[in-house]
């Protein structure tokens, strides 16, 4: 969910919004010492896109978060039983400047303890520089995939239980490898997803020994992919790999390359695997293989068990919401304290091993191994593991095409 | 032997797909070409015009997939092509006395009439999502190649392939048909002739008892036609997707300008050279090379002019350096 338009806005208005930070740091600081103290619930900040592009997918993202916020609540286990609250605040998931305005009313004067957010890349970025850097305020978002956000100046405040994109170049990398193909010719959508991806491939497959023959664009919805393919076949290589969308230039780029004898097979990321593609291209495409994000944890099936009828805990990041929010009120509970200037040490420890293992549903049960002195592995919904900077290590499906149909080969 | 596999090299990358790609551009920007002769503008509905047509033809052939309807080693679609054409005809005939007739009537400037045809672009192409929707759609059947790359190689021994797919095949040749008989009917019919004459000099056309109204209706159903045809060859080719029918129309008046608008002969000659031009300025002679040369002397780099993100602006530079220098096109146009 990357938004470059939004970052531009942002720019334009990084002094107005200096300005306002000024006032909204000295507010902070005046409001921490009492959200310290203890007194009334303790309340985390979810900030998704309520309204905008992806609204359809908040409606179960924000119910996912705050389930785990009930949970705890519920439990009366956190920090000698304090209650808490979630505070919903709209990202608008592409207008940085109202995204950044929210972020500072969550800070300020809700007095939120941590923020389960943003969600799109773009205001995600805006709200870590703009309001909680300067605040000292954690965010764990559970949708921003961009990889820039890898490399932003976060203080160490900022996780994500959503995966880079970079790490599906490295995943990429090594099933290609493990097939034992050495030299690929590589194309992507000429986008921010998929220059990104091809980039991170094309890094990772050269560093484990590969060759990249030749690493170029292609427009979508264009109407003829015949340079392309011949510039590609060219270059030559073992297979193609193509970071390109299904049902767009990805496509004509395959059907191209298998008309001239170009290439026999293909390698697939996310954006080219869906049923629409072996049906397209029929038995040709047999034998090309790819990955996309899918776990076959235990921790996903159980969350959509007990969220039952309410919402669907299956809808893209609806289960990295749930984890993030948990992610939170853990590491609260193993740094004994709301303050995110000490809490935010924890949140690798809580995530990663070694532990008890934690399955949606057992927070209470975290909480209480972690008042006790003892260690967990928050495994969850989405199966975190945090590498890195804070982001999830990120679980993918490996598939390949069998009878001219999508077919799960293992999960990594 | 390597000079035989350098050849087919280039005949399998380069030369069918422009070839077949050029067929279609030519078609395309007959039509457009036709209207700015005759009709005095650049219309801008043409691609939305095409994706109507090519969407008749597509619901058609599924309904004749349907009934068990095929046409052998052909694709079906070719069977449902002329029905296609008279549902296209009937469409823009409606849209010129809806919409063109009036700004015609009124001798609006051809600018009014340029715009007239950019909402009749969206109109026509929201049509078009609405009743098809915005996806993918196949409809080609019959034998997809009348020579595939692997057989190639082993008929001949040779270590390149070269592939021919039958909708190749069939936009080749019916651009060549259609260019024969458009040529037989603007030369020697008697209406041909009043339309010429119509498009060279309007009042004295009308003062020598040449009907406008019946001028003006061939011309559209000419268009109509073609634009189904490039339509359905395109889709034969490629695939149905309305949105890049939208996509064509830079490509199709890149061709008729280059050629010289209103120049039918132009739309053709610009139709492949813009077609080989994209395809050879971006393609890497690497391998080519790699045959004709002595093996110390193979070449290591890509040996690529542009990268092929560059095909589009290579078409371009070629048109506006042609206008730099020709003005009215290569094939003396109407200069624009």
């Amino acid at each position: 969910m990357e938004n470059p338009a939004a970052l531009l806005v942002f720019q334009r208005e990084t002094f107005m919004k200096k300005l306002l930070l000024a006032t909204a740091a000295s507010v902070a600081l005046l409001a921490s010492p009492v959200l310290g103290a203890g007194h009334g619930p303790v309340k985390i900040g979810v900030f998704l896109g309520f309204t905008g592009p992806i609204e359809s997918l908040v409606a179960n993202m924000a119910p996912g978060a705050e389930l785990a916020i009930k949970e705890v609540s519920e439990s009366g286990k956190l920090l000698g039983g304090k209650a808490v609250e979630a505070v919903r605040a709209d990202t608008t998931c592409v207008d940085a400047a109202a995204a950044t305005t929210a972020m500072e009313t969550l800070v300020t004067s809700e007095g939120v303890a941590g923020v389960v957010g943003g969600d799109c890349s773009g205001v995600t970025g805006a709200a870590l520089t703009n309001v909680a850097v300067p605040n000292g305020m954690v965010m764990i978002s559970p949708s921003a995939t961009s990889p820039g956000l890898s490399t932003a100046e976060d203080n160490g405040l900022f996780f994500r239980t959503a995966p880079s994109d970079a790490r599906q170049g490295v995943v990429m990398s090594d099933i290609i490898m493990e097939r034992g193909f050495k030299s690929v010719a590589l194309t992507y959508t000429n986008n921010d997803y998929g220059k990104g991806l091809a980039d991170a491939f094309a890094t990772a497959y050269t560093a484990a020994g590969g060759t990249v023959t030749i690493n170029t664009a292609h427009e979508d919805g264009k109407a003829d992919y015949a340079a392309e393919v011949g510039a590609l076949a060219a270059a030559g290589g073992d297979v193609l790999v193509v970071a390109g969308y299904l049902d767009q230039g990805g496509k004509g780029i395959i059907q191209g390359a298998l008309d001239t004898g170009a290439f026999d097979t293909f390698v697939l990321p996310d954006g080219m695997v869906g049923d629409a593609l072996p049906k397209a291209i029929g038995s040709d495409l047999n034998g090309s293989f790819g990955q996309a994000p899918g776990t076959d944890s235990p921790g996903a099936g159980k969350l959509v068990e007990m969220v039952g009828d309410a919402f669907d805990a299956s809808s893209p990041f609806a289960a990295e919401s749930y984890d993030a929010a948990a992610l939170i009120m853990l590491a609260m509970q193993a740094a004994e304290s709301t303050d995110p200037a000490a809490y935010k040490d924890k949140v690798f420890d809580v995530a990663n091993a070694p532990g008890e293992k934690i399955l949606p549903g057992e927070l209470g049960k975290a909480l209480e191994i972690l008042a006790n002195g003892g260690e967990i592995d928050y495994v969850g919904a989405s199966n975190v593991e945090l590498i890195g900077p804070g982001e999830s290590a990120g679980n993918y499906r490996e598939i390949e095409i069998k009878d001219e149909a999508l077919s799960t080969v293992g999960y990594r | 032997m390597d000079i035989l596999n350098a050849l087919v090299l280039f005949s399998n990358f380069v030369v069918v797909p422009a070839l077949a790609y050029g067929a279609q551009l030519a078609l395309g920007a007959l039509g457009v070409t036709l209207i700015y002769g005759i009709l005095r503008f650049s219309n801008f509905a043409h691609g939305a015009t095409m994706a109507f047509g090519t969407m008749c033809c597509v619901l058609i052939t599924w309904w004749f997939q349907s009934l068990g309807i095929s046409f052998g080693f052909l694709p079906t679609a070719l069977l449902a092509l002329p029905f296609a054409i008279v549902l296209c005809v009937v469409f823009v005939l409606l849209t010129d006395s809806a919409v063109y007739k009036f700004y015609r009537n009124a001798k609006s400037s051809p600018v009014i009439l340029v715009i007239a045809s950019v909402g009749m672009m969206f109109v026509t192409g929201g049509l078009v999502r609405f009743i098809i929707g915005p996806d993918d759609q196949q409809f080609n059947d019959g034998a997809r190649f009348i020579i595939k790359a692997r057989e190639f190689k082993e008929m001949t021994g040779l270590n390149e392939g070269l592939a021919i797919k039958t909708s190749q095949g069939i936009a080749l040749f019916a651009a060549v048909a259609v260019v024969i008989a458009l040529f037989w009917f603007l030369n020697k019919t008697r209406t041909g002739k009043s339309m010429r004459a119509y498009s060279d000099n309007e009042d004295l056309a009308l003062l020598s008892g040449i009907n406008p109204e019946r001028v003006v209706r061939v011309t559209w159903i000419l268009a109509a036609a073609l634009a189904t045809l490039a339509g359905v060859l395109y889709g034969l080719d490629k695939s149905f997707r309305p949105f890049t029918y939208d996509q064509l129309l830079l490509p199709f008046f890149a061709a008729a300008i280059l050629g010289g608008l209103g120049n039918p002969f132009g739309a053709i000659g610009g139709g492949f050279i813009v077609a080989f031009s994209e395809i050879m300025m971006t393609y890497a002679y690497k391998k080519f090379f790699a045959y004709l040369l002595p093996e110390d002397m193979a070449p290591t780099e890509l040996l690529q002019l542009f990268a092929t993100n560059y095909k589009f602006a290579v078409s371009f530079l070629i048109l506006v350096i042609v206008l730099i220098f020709m003005p009215t096109g290569l094939f003396k146009g109407k200069s624009v």
